[in-house]
């Protein structure tokens, strides 16, 4: 039997096995939605397609599938790059369909056209142009095949709106095959080698002070059993990146917590006095390894990561191991020996920059600072929520405060900082992991770049818990204008002109509360959370604050400001 | 340093726009490039000459291999190769310097491909330095227009073997189907880093 092509994309998605589909309709998209209708896949409509390609993001990062969506040509497919972006500086595996006009209008300048193959080729992994009926279901497997292997990513298709009104037979290719593309390097043997294991091993079983400093990747690798096994073996003191976070449970005594531009004191100071430096799936931001030329001068470099081009790219490596991360470590761990006695000096070391420098905070009057309420969420969820983030100091915050236990709970833009990320995350990652409490911490700035969501957690009675932490500005701005623009606060404030955040939220038929004394944290934080149904907590919080400790930008690690 | 890179990519939509829009947003400056069909009419060659030093050539590489696209890369500057790029030009010569120009055209073994009173129009194949050397001479006498092709470049002994095309039941196939090829060029990477 022949179906259109606008069916044949929606079976496709179902064969895929995709659950939800993020969206908005417009005219070049009509007949996919038209065969949207007939089909069980559940479709969440959102408010703006920046949202949509969010939520996309939060339930892939939550879970590790591939998120899917479905947006019109012109201005929808515009309003995805922002979150084509985001996933793609974070190797999130999305596919988005985009909407076209004919392809005969095509360069045309014809109604809602855009030339988004052009416009989103360096924000995704791959895109395409589906041209013929008949290349839709191959071209739909390869996109989900290129998005969820290898180092994941964002891929585009772009799909004319008469290609979508054609006829053809629906053929399911079973294998997908890209002659051009070889995500699965160990297996076609062209990813590290015995000997390189064995050299790498070699170097770390001499090493002295050692440190692991482990990203994103491990994540997406699912590695965190060997990496646990790996430091219980070894001893070897271990930081994470932001994207890292929850990994390696942060109460072990090994763990370092986060290194980078507001890194703890002692990761910092660990991986600047380190002579081996084991990188994991981790590519050496300029926000984590801060001057370049002063970051970790003493250390040899043995890098693990699945992405050839991430090696040497900005630091040289001394050994280069290419490849799945959980394979290689498995591999490596066989080579590796107890380095506990020959590395006493150094954990006795890191232990005293521990006991000199913890993560503090001041607690004065009533004011409500945002360590403490983050640290008190931690507390009542166990460490056991999926948590997302806006962008700023919140984010820091979050990242220091939280406690994070467990891979795939931090959920956060880290790659590209997008404002505005982290409530729609948070509502892709709890349909996701509908069992799991997953909450939202944003910031005023934040929270308004995508607050029209309200309605999309309310309409679909999805109940995530949102903390907006109001301090009444942009803090992260505010806190770099302080510091190093002479307090010249050009357009940071926003105290004067920020909305009734609790009257919003009820207006989009979304439970909410405000709060702004410290005794009334912890009730309120058990309120929303008992609430049966999406959640705001509005915070008026310490208006000044300032994330300590802190790296100043282009300085060495080791150069740490903190409060007095 | 100048470095010649010969890619082998899937001939399709797009392509060229990977591959240029990764130089632009990367940073990286093409010299040349020049791209066509090959033997196989699902492939197309593109011959890349770009300058830099060895850690932006690495990356480079790395980089054009990771796009989809992409099906071969290699750098090919140390190779015993051959290579060529044809300039078409037009130079000023009138009566009185004609046989001047005639001269340096035989020198070069370039070829008169259209004659008026006051022009020649040339073509002339060679290294680029070949090239670059005739300009050199000829102008002088006053170069009116040229245009040059880039240059291609073909190894003598390595040949960039495609894997096979369509649909294999049997999964991925390794990038650079050359296993020789494959494993000499990491080994170069990892002897550089060890
Ligand atoms: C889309 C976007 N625009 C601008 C910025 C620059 N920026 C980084 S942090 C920040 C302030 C964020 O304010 P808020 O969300 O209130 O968080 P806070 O720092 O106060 O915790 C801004 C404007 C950004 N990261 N993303």
């Amino acid at each position: 039997m022949e179906l259109t092509g606008a069916q044949i994309m929606i079976k496709c998605l179902e064969k895929e096995g995709a659950e939800y589909v993020f969206g908005l309709p417009g005219g070049a998209i009509l007949p996919t939605f038209d065969a949207l209708y007939d089909s069980k896949l559940k479709f969440i409509l959102v408010r703006h397609e920046q949202g949509a390609t969010h939520m996309a993001d939060g339930f892939a990062r939550a879970t590790g599938r591939t998120g899917v969506c479905l947006v019109t040509s012109g201005p929808g497919a515009t309003n995805t790059v922002t979150g084509l972006a985001t996933a793609y500086m974070d190797s999130v595996p999305i596919v988005c369909i985009t909407g076209q006009v004919a392809t005969h209008a095509i360069g045309s300048d014809a109604f809602q056209e855009a030339d988004v193959m052009g416009i989103t080729r360096p924000v995704t992994k791959h895109n395409f142009l589906i041209r013929d009926v008949k290349e839709i279901a191959s071209t739909v497997r390869k996109a989900f095949y290129i998005a969820n292997t290898g180092r994941p990513g964002p891929v585009l298709i772009d799909f004319p709106v008469d290609v979508s009104r054609a006829k053809t037979e629906f053929i399911w290719p079973e294998n997908v095959h890209i002659r051009s593309y070889n995500p699965k390097p160990v297996q076609t043997g062209s990813s590290y080698t015995a000997d390189q294991i064995r050299k790498a091993a070699a170097t770390i079983n001499a090493s002295k002070r050692p440190v692991l400093y482990v990203g994103g990747g491990a994540v997406v690798s699912g590695a965190e059993k060997e990496l646990f096994e790996f430091v219980e073996k070894t001893g070897i003191p271990i930081t994470t990146t932001v994207l890292g976070l929850g990994i390696f449970p942060e109460t072990h005594p090994s763990s370092l917590r986060m290194l980078g531009m507001h890194g703890t004191h002692y990761a910092n100071y660990s991986v600047q006095g380190s002579d081996v430096l084991i990188a994991i799936g981790a590519r050496f931001d300029d926000r984590v390894t801060g001057k370049i030329d002063k970051f970790a001068p003493h250390a040899k470099i043995v890098h693990i990561d699945i992405d050839p081009a991430s090696i040497s790219k900005v630091v040289r490596v001394d050994h280069p191991i290419v490849g799945d991360i959980k394979p290689a470590l498995r591999d490596l761990l066989k080579e590796v020996k107890n380095l506990r006695p020959q590395i006493k000096d150094w954990t006795k070391q890191i232990q005293e920059w521990k006991e000199k420098h913890p993560l503090k905070f001041k607690q004065q009057g009533s004011e409500i600072r945002q360590e403490y309420v983050i640290q008190q969420v931690g507390e009542i969820t166990k460490h056991q929520a999926v948590v997302t983030t806006g962008v700023g100091q919140h984010q820091m915050w979050t990242a220091q405060w939280y406690g994070f236990s467990s891979p795939r709970s931090m959920i956060t833009s880290g790659g590209l900082g997008t404002m505005g990320y982290g409530f729609p995350a948070a509502i892709g990652a709890k349909l996701g992991r509908p069992k799991e409490t997953v909450v939202c911490f944003d910031g005023d700035g934040s929270f308004q770049m995508t607050m029209c969501e309200l309605v999309t957690a309310s309409y679909y009675k999805i109940p995530v818990k949102l903390i907006v932490m109001d301090n009444g500005h942009h803090g992260m701005v505010r806190q770099w204008q302080q510091l190093f623009y002479r307090e010249r606060y050009a357009a940071s404030e926003l105290g004067k002109s920020n909305p009734d955040f609790t009257g919003i939220a009820q207006a989009c038929g979304v439970f909410s509360m405000s709060i702004q004394k410290n005794d009334e944290v912890i009730p309120a934080i058990k309120k929303i959370l008992a609430h049966d149904g999406p959640a705001l907590l509005h915070v008026k919080v310490a208006r000044t604050d300032n994330v300590y400790p802190m790296v100043p930008a282009g300085h060495a690690l080791d150069q740490v400001m903190d409060m007095a | 340093m100048k470095h010649t890179i010969s890619v082998l990519v899937e001939n399709h939509f797009g392509v060229l726009n990977h591959v240029s829009g990764l130089f632009s947003a990367r940073g990286f400056n093409i010299d040349s490039l020049a791209v066509g069909e090959t033997e196989d009419p699902t492939v197309s060659r593109m011959t890349i000459v770009a300058t830099g030093d060895d850690r932006i050539v690495e990356q480079i590489l790395k980089q054009l291999n990771k796009l989809i696209d992409v099906i071969t890369v290699e750098d090919v500057t140390g190779d015993d190769m051959i290579d060529r790029e044809l300039m078409l030009l037009k130079v000023s010569a009138d009566q009185a310097t004609r046989n001047d120009v005639m001269q340096v055209v035989n020198t070069f073994r370039a070829k008169v491909l259209n004659v008026s009173p006051d022009t020649l129009t040339l073509e002339v194949t060679g290294s680029e330095s070949k090239v670059d050397a005739m300009l050199e001479l000829l102008r002088p006498f006053g170069i009116r227009e040229t245009v040059r092709t880039g240059v291609i470049a073909l190894s003598r002994n390595r040949e960039l073997k495609m894997p096979p095309s369509g649909i294999a039941a049997e999964g991925p196939v390794r990038k650079s189907a050359s296993k020789k090829t494959a494993s000499s060029s990491r080994k170069k990477a990892v002897s550089k880093a060890d």
